[in-house]
């Protein structure tokens, strides 16, 4: 296409939009053209999530003007956006299990007309599919199909329906290396073709391996739009939190030493474990790992091969079918959580607003949930709420989470102050063991920092910690020793330090190099 | 109240007007809103009224001053107010937990008939010291076992609360029937279905000359309780959180489904206390018919006064003086059967659809401004 006389694809001009006293876009110019792959980057809470929900009409704009190619519209619902030709690809698929992909991409499309033509759009996913780079099978079923699979079937079911605006949510947090690889060369195809794609993301590395552009938002506002070819990862996070990363801090070889590590007691003990999945599948199948004190253990595994499922039954929350688990020599096998977690456990689950938090409730009510059984917080039945409010500020402070008040909803914090706040509170009852899942992901770079700083901290502290994470580089940076789970087996554990990415990868893979042991 | 909109509607098409969600609603809009539907409620009664050749004015007058006007009518209020606020907050308690107690009107007629058993045949001679502590706690354990079988079924088999609780009104309805035709019918009733009276020991106290009895005084202690649950025990505590994510509160440690047993218990026995109160302080005998609704009533008055004990007890005396006034209109101006609980319908659902749209507001908005026509589309 020709970039320079066609008008942009999106243009947002002066766009603001407030949240009670929040502002979560304060003026926001953003423009993107046709046949480009146009990045957004940003710390959790600068306000790329709310820009996208205007762009995709979740969200009314306070302020602003904003033109889809070159014409002012401003959208009521969702479906103005779909009708102009916007297509959002979320992190959660918009996909029913149970319909084939053909069904999936029918499904909404407006004049699709009462008979159901699948045998058409079966055709028409096809050839999309190899326009693109993006071959699935019409007629599978979705839920027969791995994560990457699926987000291959939003992408050519917006397609399908004519999107010519892309905008991808943190694509990459779901996949594998091979599969992120892949989806690169497909949006590059895109591009290609006169597509103006937009791609949010915290991974840096990936945002200059694919964009042409790349505007940065920092606390509502956009601060930059660079040339990817001009710059580099560091000028960009330097851009994103407007100072400069500590060396060393975020990715990097320095290791704390270890205090007690001669000792080597071991903390977690787990012996054949198995679990059944949400499905009733099996999801563990027979697990054997040993956690010491002070010691980082890294889990990686590619999404679905049975971490989640790993940490809830350590903490309790979901049954155990067979084998045992057993904290500081007491078995803790299907014991309630309370037992659990006052036997020394702490939990960070991957899910934080689903599991770890009360959305809804303030931050207290979501500070003091470990704590609201012992004194001072308690006295006999009765809740002390001075306590409570003063335990809440020291923990606010102490962590560093930035909130409007310690009465307002966690709902209303950014990713990286929820998570924040949920480590905290994991972290003030001193565990003996931390079960932590997923800590960084969809949290910016400076929480990121802190949350890795807290779990070295544990580490000296000579705490014991399960690391279960889908980035490589974070559980090469932290762990001292890394498991790979695949399909609810242990294919290999491996020291960090004399690893490498490629090796973990192909145990990943399930493919067990002969030299995979440690 | 509005926040600024983007100045985007094109003079040549007619702006249209729009509902969106309203980001929080304030205090102050509540109030509007409530006033805004009361006032249209009226309206729209007063017109079905003018259509039936009545004078909507003296009929409001005589509805507010038969509720609110005078002593003897304001203490019928306050004996209507006794149930609906007793049972409101049993229902309301449950609710914060997000476990739908549709089974007021059972646990109060559970409740009744557990206190009416105590009174005629456990304890007949007791004196009133006795007796009423006792009648008060079986009102309380008949209304938590009716409110505990659904609460029992929820939290170790997972059946859905609403069902079984709505169905056990049935059950605790037809029980109450089939006494006071059959085993506990008062032999020289003259074959009308009811027991024989309470001993006076069993009658509570009435203030004065009216009929506001000491039930009253359980509903306002009632109200402070459950006030000092939620928000100072340690099990309000866990309420809250169960209310807001279950998940989360199993997380925590929280015994989830014993929890959910004893909200269901002590959301039933607060109904129970309402027919132990209906009993002893206004019939003095189990009879038929013992309770017009006041059971299902309670769910209205819960959700107007937001969950919160303080709401509910306004809301539970404001609705009673609306009962109140309903019936004054058909007794002392021979209206109509159907008018009083028209008026009462209509002035419902206005309170109930202003709450509801209370949480949106009206946009202008012009319909030309949206997206191009589908031409993108396929």
């Amino acid at each position: 296409m020709h970039a320079a006389t066609v008008p942009h694809a999106i243009e947002m001009i002066g766009v603001t939009k407030r949240f009670g006293p929040v502002v979560a876009n304060d003026g926001v110019d953003f423009a993107a053209r046709p046949g480009e792959v146009h990045a957004l980057v940003g710390e959790n809470g600068a306000g790329k999530s709310t820009l996208m929900s205007i762009l995709a009409g979740l969200y009314h704009p306070d302020a602003g003007v904003l033109s889809i190619h070159g014409e002012p519209v401003e959208f009521r619902s969702p479906r103005d956006a779909i009708d102009c030709g916007i297509g959002m690809v979320y992190q959660h698929f918009m996909l029913v299990d149970s319909f084939t992909v053909a069904e999936n991409a029918i499904l909404g499309a407006r004049d699709a007309g009462i008979v159901l033509d699948t045998a058409s759009a079966e055709r028409d996913l096809a050839r999309l599919g190899e326009r693109y780079g993006l071959k699935v099978d019409s007629r599978a079923r979705v839920w027969q199909l791995s994560v990457g699979e699926q987000q291959r079937v939003e992408i050519v079911r917006l397609l399908y329906r004519g999107a010519k605006i892309l905008v991808f949510d943190e694509p990459t947090a779901v996949l594998t290396p091979q599969e992120s690889a892949d989806l690169i060369r497909t949006l590059r195809a895109m591009a290609a073709e006169g597509f103006c794609v937009v791609f949010i993301s915290h991974k840096l590395d990936e945002v200059l391996a694919v964009a042409d552009r790349v505007t940065v938002l920092r606390r509502g506002r956009a601060v930059a739009t660079v040339e990817a070819r001009t710059t580099d990862r560091r000028a960009l996070a330097r851009l994103m939190v407007g100072r400069d990363l500590l060396p060393g801090t975020s990715r990097s070889d320095s290791m704390v030493p270890h205090t007690g590590k001669d000792i080597r007691e071991t903390i977690l003990e787990i012996r054949d474990l198995r679990a059944n999945g949400d499905k009733g599948l099996p999801a563990l199948s027979g697990v054997d790992l040993d956690v010491h004190a002070g010691e980082i253990l890294g889990v990686a595994g590619v999404a679905g091969n049975g971490q989640r499922e790993l940490a809830e039954t350590i903490t309790g929350l979901r049954p155990v079918t067979g084998g045992r688990v057993r904290v500081n020599g007491t078995d803790m096998t299907n014991r309630p959580p309370g037992d659990i977690a006052r036997a020394g456990v702490a939990h960070v689950p991957e899910d934080r607003l689903g599991t770890g938090l009360v959305p809804g409730a303030d931050l207290t009510d979501n500070a003091i949930m470990r704590r609201y059984r012992r004194a001072p917080l308690a006295r006999g039945p009765f809740l002390v709420r001075r306590a409570a409010a003063v335990f809440t500020d020291r923990l606010l402070a102490a962590h560093d989470v930035i909130a409007p008040g310690r009465t307002a909803p966690v709902r209303n914090l950014s990713g990286g102050n929820q998570q924040k706040l949920l480590l905290a509170r994991e972290l003030a009852g001193e565990p003996q063991l931390l079960v932590a899942v997923h800590p960084t992901r969809g949290v910016d770079v400076g929480a990121a920092e802190t949350i890795h700083r807290l779990l070295r901290e544990q580490q000296s502290r000579g705490a014991a910690t399960l690391l279960i994470s889908e980035d490589l580089d974070e559980l090469l940076a932290l762990a001292d020793r890394i498991a790979v789970l695949y399909e609810g087996r242990i294919m290999g554990i491996v020291d960090a330090r004399a690893t490498d990415p490629d090796h973990l990868g192909l145990l990943m893979a399930g493919i067990a190099p002969a030299a995979a042991s440690a | 109240m509005t926040q600024p909109q983007p100045a985007a509607a094109s003079p040549e098409h007619p702006a249209v007007l729009r509902l969106e969600a309203r980001a929080a609603p304030s205090q102050a809009v509540a109030v509007l809103v409530s006033i805004v539907s009361v006032a249209l409620a009226l309206l729209v009664g007063g017109l079905v009224l003018l259509a039936s050749g009545e004078d909507p004015i003296a009929v409001y007058r005589v509805m507010f001053t038969g509720a609110f006007g005078s002593r003897s009518s304001l203490a019928e209020t306050l004996v209507k107010t006794i149930p609906l606020l007793l049972t409101g907050l049993g229902v309301g308690i449950a609710f914060r937990m997000q476990l739908w107690n549709i089974g007021a009107e059972g646990q109060l007629y559970l409740g009744a008939i557990a206190a009416t058993g105590i009174a005629l045949f456990v304890l007949p001679d007791a004196p009133a010291s006795v007796l009423i502590p006792a009648m008060v706690l079986a009102g309380l354990a008949g209304g938590a076992v009716c409110g505990a079988i659904p609460g029992f079924l929820r939290a170790r088999l997972g059946v859905n609360e609403i069902i079984t609780s709505l169905m056990l009104n049935y059950v605790a309805i037809l029980l109450a029937d089939q006494l006071v035709h059959g085993p506990w019918r008062n032999p020289v009733g003259f074959g009308f279905p009811g027991t024989e009276q309470l001993p006076d020991a069993a009658w509570l106290p009435r203030w004065g000359t009216t009929r506001v009895h000491l039930g009253l005084a359980f509903g306002l202690v009632a109200a402070l309780l459950v006030w000092v649950v939620l928000r100072r025990t340690r099990w309000g505590y866990e309420i809250g959180v169960m209310g807001g994510n279950e998940r989360a509160a199993r997380y925590a440690g929280m015994a989830t489904a014993r929890n959910i047993l004893l909200v269901m218990a002590f959301s039933g026995a607060l109904a129970g206390l309402a027919g132990m109160s209906e009993v002893a302080g206004i019939g003095h005998q189990l009879q038929r018919n013992l309770s017009p609704g006041y059971g299902y009533t309670a769910i209205i008055v819960a959700w107007l006064g937001h969950l919160h004990p303080a709401g509910i007890t306004l809301v539970a005396f404001l609705l009673a003086g609306l009962l109140v006034g309903g019936d004054q209109i058909q007794m002392s101006m021979g209206l109509p059967a159907a008018i009083a609980p028209m008026l009462q319908g209509t002035i419902l659902f206005f309170l109930l659809g202003g709450e509801a749209l209370g949480r949106y507001r009206l946009v202008r908005r012009s319909p030309s401004a949206g997206p191009r026509p589908r031409a993108e589309a396929r």
